[in-house]
């Protein structure tokens, strides 16, 4: 049986896909058979971020309509082993993803798979509730920022009460809070609102916190997720928050403002 | 670094403070004012458990016969028990 996990934020553009991307890349990485798949139906996306546009053929709606199986729509990633990707439909009927169809299709996975990863679209309507509503765990991503807070604190209502295991009264999804784009320097200026803020006024525990980073752009740009550049803080960040999914302990890191040498405050760094 | 620049970077740096101080205090009351996380009461699972053991000790269901659901209405929640009860003969044996 595998874990079914959703990354969601409620927020448009904060860093699911981005996060998706690194997470199951990472997961695969450690050695678990992971699958992540793009509930994001009319703006598929996380097939460019994994570097796997070229390669699909069939998606999600296909399999759910029976065009296809999923063997033939699953990608299997070049670079990492044990990783593949489910792409979504370009279909612009939002509602292609139905419940049944979804069941259906992470059943069949669940029987190959150890994760499951669902990149969640923004917003709070179909897509965003089918891709939570089989989680048995969600990545809530959330920037440190007043909107982003607010949306996070909404998903996370919802999964209390709207996922599978809400309505069927099993033990609640469980929460990890993801904070990304955290500029260090600008919360020790006052500008940004901390992690232990953001913890305190969410009350999910921390998964890990990725700093905004150059390193993210030019991932994507190449289609090699963040994870994969070695010796990038956000890359480095999203390798510990695998390892702390997985149980390992790991301190954070990347969270306090590098001093400014003098002589990148002369002449501007 | 000019004397007057001095002073307008403190200032700058004043203001600074309060807007992430001020993003929090304004987020911790919206946030229990709207309640966003109702979060179903922890002992629903184990009642759940001990409703099913109580059914079973008048007559045999499998576990699929059984349906538990929350529903949430406004302001207060019910919950749903349906059992599907095994056929007559059934039930003799
Ligand atoms: N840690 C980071 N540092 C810098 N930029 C980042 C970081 N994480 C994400 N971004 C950038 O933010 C933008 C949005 O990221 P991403 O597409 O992952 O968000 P999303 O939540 O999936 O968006 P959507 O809601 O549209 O699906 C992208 O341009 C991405 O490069
Ligand atoms: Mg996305």
């Amino acid at each position: 049986m595998a874990k079914i996990i959703v990354v969601t934020s409620g927020k448009g553009g904060v860093g699911k896909t981005t996060t998706t991307a690194s997470f199951a890349v990472g997961l695969a990485q450690r050695g678990h058979k992971t699958v992540a798949v793009d509930f994001d139906v009319g703006l598929r996306n996380l097939d460019l971020i994994m570097g796997c546009e070229r390669r699909v053929v069939y998606d999600f709606v296909n399999v759910i309509n029976g065009e296809a199986n999923l063997n033939q729509a699953l990608i299997k990633d070049k670079r990492v082993e044990n990783l593949y990707v489910l792409p979504a439909s370009q279909t612009r009927d939002k509602e292609a993803l139905t419940k049944e169809g979804v069941a259906k299709t992470l059943e069949e996975l669940s029987k190959s798979f150890d994760f499951i990863v669902c990149d969640s679209p923004a917003g709070i309507e179909h897509g965003a509730l089918m891709a939570m509503y089989y989680a048995d765990e969600a990545l809530i991503v959330t920037n440190p920022e007043v909107s982003s807070v607010r949306d996070s604190d909404r998903i996370l209502g919802i999964l209390a009460s709207k996922s599978r295991r809400a309505e069927e009264v099993e033990e609640p999804v469980r929460e990890h809070l993801v904070i990304t784009r955290y500029a260090p320097e600008r919360v020790s200026e006052g500008e940004m609102l901390g992690m232990d803020d953001i913890i305190e006024i969410l009350g999910v525990p921390l998964l890990g916190v990725i700093p905004e980073s150059q390193a993210v752009l030019n991932s994507s740009n190449a289609g090699t997720p963040v994870i994969l550049t070695e010796g990038s803080d956000a890359g480095q960040a999203y390798t510990d928050l695998v390892a702390r999914f997985l149980g390992d302990e790991r301190a954070h890191r990347f969270l306090t403002a590098e001093k400014k040498g003098f002589m990148r405050r002369w002449f501007g760094g | 670094m000019g004397f007057l620049d001095y002073f307008r970077n403190a200032r700058r740096k004043q203001k600074a403070t309060g807007s992430a101080q001020q993003a929090k205090e304004r987020l911790q009351i919206i946030v229990a004012r709207e309640g966003g996380r109702r979060q179903t009461p922890d002992f629903i699972p184990s009642m759940k458990r001990e409703l099913l053991e109580v059914v079973r000790k008048y007559v045999t269901v499998e576990q699929d016969q059984v349906n538990v659901k929350v529903e949430r209405e406004g302001d207060y929640e019910v919950l749903e028990l349906n059992i599907t009860l095994p056929d007559e003969e059934e039930r003799a044996t």
